[in-house]
């Protein structure tokens, strides 16, 4: 696109000494003209958010009469600098992932476009990204929204306060919750205040399905209250909702729209390991605007960040239902991968699994690997044929998940696909291969939180079969441990 | 260098042994497994339009033809026009979706996915010319390339713009009759092309109608013979 307030979308027409927004160095932004008349629905569609020309279906030159006018704005969506180049919607600055063409646009032999985020619409060098800079859409405000009978266990309780204290001030926290200990309540008061005094709310997740479990379940606690839901593929794109629940990907779509993100398992593939997710948070935010983080797994770095007093958080150590964490044990059983190639499976887990189903207790079993895990699949269903077993790419995967659920088979073979998200109320958890480096820390913990989640069923087993113990493990035992004390000094566990 | 695949982005491992695998290590632009997924349209196929015909249904066959080209045979408006059209793939789901990316998304690289497949093609054919359809200057804006020219380019060959387009419908929406019998969408450019052989290219023939048409406009402008190449037959 080149700027000029005349621009005809056509190639060879641009009018004379018009340029490519890539040639401009600092792009100009005009002071707000107050009395300009502007459109309620550009307003609408663009507030919080940084679209594309072929995204807003209004014409260019009124598209333009508003930034002339201070209500729109224009970024770059390639940044170049001397050595570096990154894309500004995404934040990508992997140079594999840039490519460039001759553009039929700004007419330039080699325009430089992001590969990551291309699937949202290309941005390239001579692309700009455009912003709302006018007034806020006007919000309805609804005094006290929040919908909610229940009560906070006194852990809860403290979170709660914090989190809401947190809102009001505009500043960061980390809800270290042990898994179980019951987030989502903790955040109802928080987000009622929020709402209550105007602010945007998101909650964003890495995960589709906790998006489409916390939906209809905040909906319900604030029934008065447009809840936007987006996730891949979803419908509600287009809402300005006061109340947004997002999958981490989703948030690339925002700009500068939220006074409150809360980012619920930061710890989750993919947000970890991709840095354009945590570029895409940070975009999300207003200026002034507060940060919720909420783990039952901080990585190291947090961990030792909240030690030393550098990062504010509050942990709830212990389960709503007052039981303690299960411990998970530690059973060396050999070079289980040599005895695989026999056929063979090591005594003890054959014991294991044994104990479980003759008892009728239903077990999870996590393996390191896939191609391990079909192995330890063959060798087990000449005994017990009814087990199954899922991993990422397993199309039946919630069927199977579902099977389990309804008692219809005793026994699921995962990988650690099935590590968080998912609740069992009944169940033995064991993993086999433990001193794999793909079980963390924070995977172990969250494997073993698995276990005794109903208040019906408050115990349970968990066991490591390793062939050798690793830091990750001991630290995921000592983790649990701490939490089950820290519980039992502020009288959190009646057990 | 690291080297990642232009369709799935994965790592391609160990370009030394591929080079002894494959002839072109240079060339060595998407993996294996994607390799493997592309749908080379191979054994038997229609000897005017190379639809396979190992997933035609009998009766959409005659001898060694497919019905659809028969009926442009029969016509005596078009029976002249097009010698013959050559494609490589099959436009099945992952092509579907590969050329997508490619042209909607406008991931311009990923021309460099085909370009190997379409040098080895362009290799026994003989022309004077390789001319790209054309987009209307509003989807060419829209698009910020033209994918078939793009395609061209990148197989290290010079595009002949010789053809314009005087509509821009979009084609996907219409039928197929509606395609075979709406006026000519294009006009050919002010340049001779007498007695030359000339090879059109697209990135995919679905009724072979927008390949007939440019044929007619470069046969009435006084070529000697129109080909042509398309990525995908659809």
């Amino acid at each position: 696109m080149r700027l000029t307030p005349k621009m005809t979308p056509y190639i060879k027409d641009f009018p004379p000494k018009s340029l490519p927004i890539s040639s401009i160095d600092a792009i100009p932004e005009p002071p707000l003209h107050e009395n300009f008349p502007f459109n309620k629905e550009l307003q609408q569609v663009l507030y919080g958010k940084q679209l594309l020309l072929e995204n807003l279906p209004h014409p260019l030159e009124e598209i333009h009469q508003h930034y002339v006018n201070g209500y729109i704005t224009y970024r770059k969506g390639i940044i170049k600098t001397k050595n570096k180049t990154s894309c500004a919607r995404c934040g990508n600055k992997d140079s594999t992932l840039f490519a460039g063409f001759p553009c039929a646009r700004c007419g330039e032999k080699e325009c430089t476009y992001c590969r990551k985020c291309i699937m949202m619409g290309r941005v390239s060098e001579c692309t700009p990204l455009i912003g709302w800079s006018g007034p806020d859409p006007a919000q309805e405000l609804t005094r006290n929204p929040l919908m909610w009978a229940g009560t906070l266990s006194p852990g809860q309780q403290i979170a709660s306060d914090q989190v809401r204290q947190t809102i009001i001030e505009n500043r960061e926290l980390l809800v270290w919750a042990v898994c179980g200990a019951g987030k989502t309540e903790v955040l109802f008061e928080g987000i009622n205040t929020a709402l209550a005094s105007g602010r945007r709310v998101c909650i964003a997740t890495p995960r589709t399905d906790v998006v489409l479990e916390l939906g209809p379940r905040l909906q319900a606690v604030f029934p008065g209250i447009q809840v936007a839901v987006l996730y891949g593929g979803s419908e509600d794109r287009k809402l300005q909702a006061p109340l947004t629940i997002a999958t981490t990907h989703q948030l690339l779509r925002f700009y500068r729209a939220f006074d409150t993100v809360i980012l619920d398992e930061v710890d989750a593939f993919p947000y970890t390991a991709d840095e354009s997710l945590q570029y895409a948070v940070r975009q999300s935010r207003k200026e002034h605007s507060s940060m919720i983080y909420l783990t039952a797994t901080p990585s190291q770095k947090w961990q030792k960040e909240c030690r030393s007093g550098k990062r504010d958080f509050v942990t709830i150590p212990a389960r709503y239902h007052r039981h303690p964490l299960p411990v998970p044990s530690f059973k060396w059983c050999g070079n289980w991968e040599k005895l695989l190639q026999k056929d063979k499976l090591p005594p003890a887990v054959i014991q294991w699994i044994k104990k479980r189903i003759d008892n009728q207790k239903q077990c999870l079993l996590f393996l390191p690997k896939i191609e391990k895990m079909e192995k330890v699949l063959t060798i087990l269903r000449k005994t017990y044929p009814k087990i199954q077993a899922v991993h990422a790419e397993d199309p039946e995967r919630k069927a199977k998940v579902q099977m389990l659920r309804n008692n219809e088979i005793p026994m699921v073979l995962t990988t650690t696909i099935l590590e968080r998200g998912v609740t069992f109320p009944n169940i033995d958890v064991a993993v086999f291969g433990a001193e794999d480096r793909i079980f963390t820390e924070s995977a172990l913990v969250q494997i073993a939180g698995r276990v005794g989640r109903s208040a019906q069923f408050p115990g349970g087993d968990i066991t490591f079969f390793h062939y050798g113990k690793t830091e990750g493990m001991v630290k995921a035992r000592k983790q649990i441990l701490h939490m089950n004390d820290e519980a039992k000094k502020k009288g959190l566990i009646d057990y | 260098m690291i080297i990642n695949c232009l369709i799935c982005h994965e790592e391609i491992l160990s370009a030394v042994s591929w080079s002894t695998l494959w002839s072109r290590p240079e060339e060595n632009h998407i993996c294996q497994v994607c390799t493997g997924k592309l749908p080379f349209i191979t054994g038997e196929t229609c000897v005017k339009c190379s639809r396979p015909f190992r997933t035609l249904e009998p009766q959409f066959r005659e001898g060694d033809t497919c019905i659809d080209c028969v009926r442009w045979n029969h016509d005596p408006e078009w029976s002249e026009i097009l010698d013959r059209n050559h494609s490589i793939f099959s436009y099945d789901d992952f092509l579907k979706e590969t050329i997508a990316r490619y042209k909607f998304r406008g991931d311009y690289v990923m021309s460099r996915a085909f370009s190997p497949f379409i040098r080895e093609k362009l290799k026994n054919l003989k022309f004077d010319c390789l001319v790209p359809i054309p987009l209307s200057p509003e989807r060419l804006y829209e698009r910020g390339f033209n994918q078939s020219a793009a395609l061209i380019l990148e197989t290290g060959f010079t595009p002949a713009e010789l053809l314009q387009r005087i509509h821009s419908e979009k084609q996907s929406k219409k039928s197929r009759l509606e395609r075979i019998h709406h006026n000519q969408v294009f006009k050919l450019l002010n340049i001779n092309i007498e007695n030359k052989v000339i090879v059109l290219f697209d990135d995919i023939y679905t009724t072979g109608s927008t390949l007939y048409h440019a044929a007619k406009v470069l046969k009435t402008g006084g070529a000697a013979s129109v080909f042509s190449l398309t990525l995908a037959r659809g």
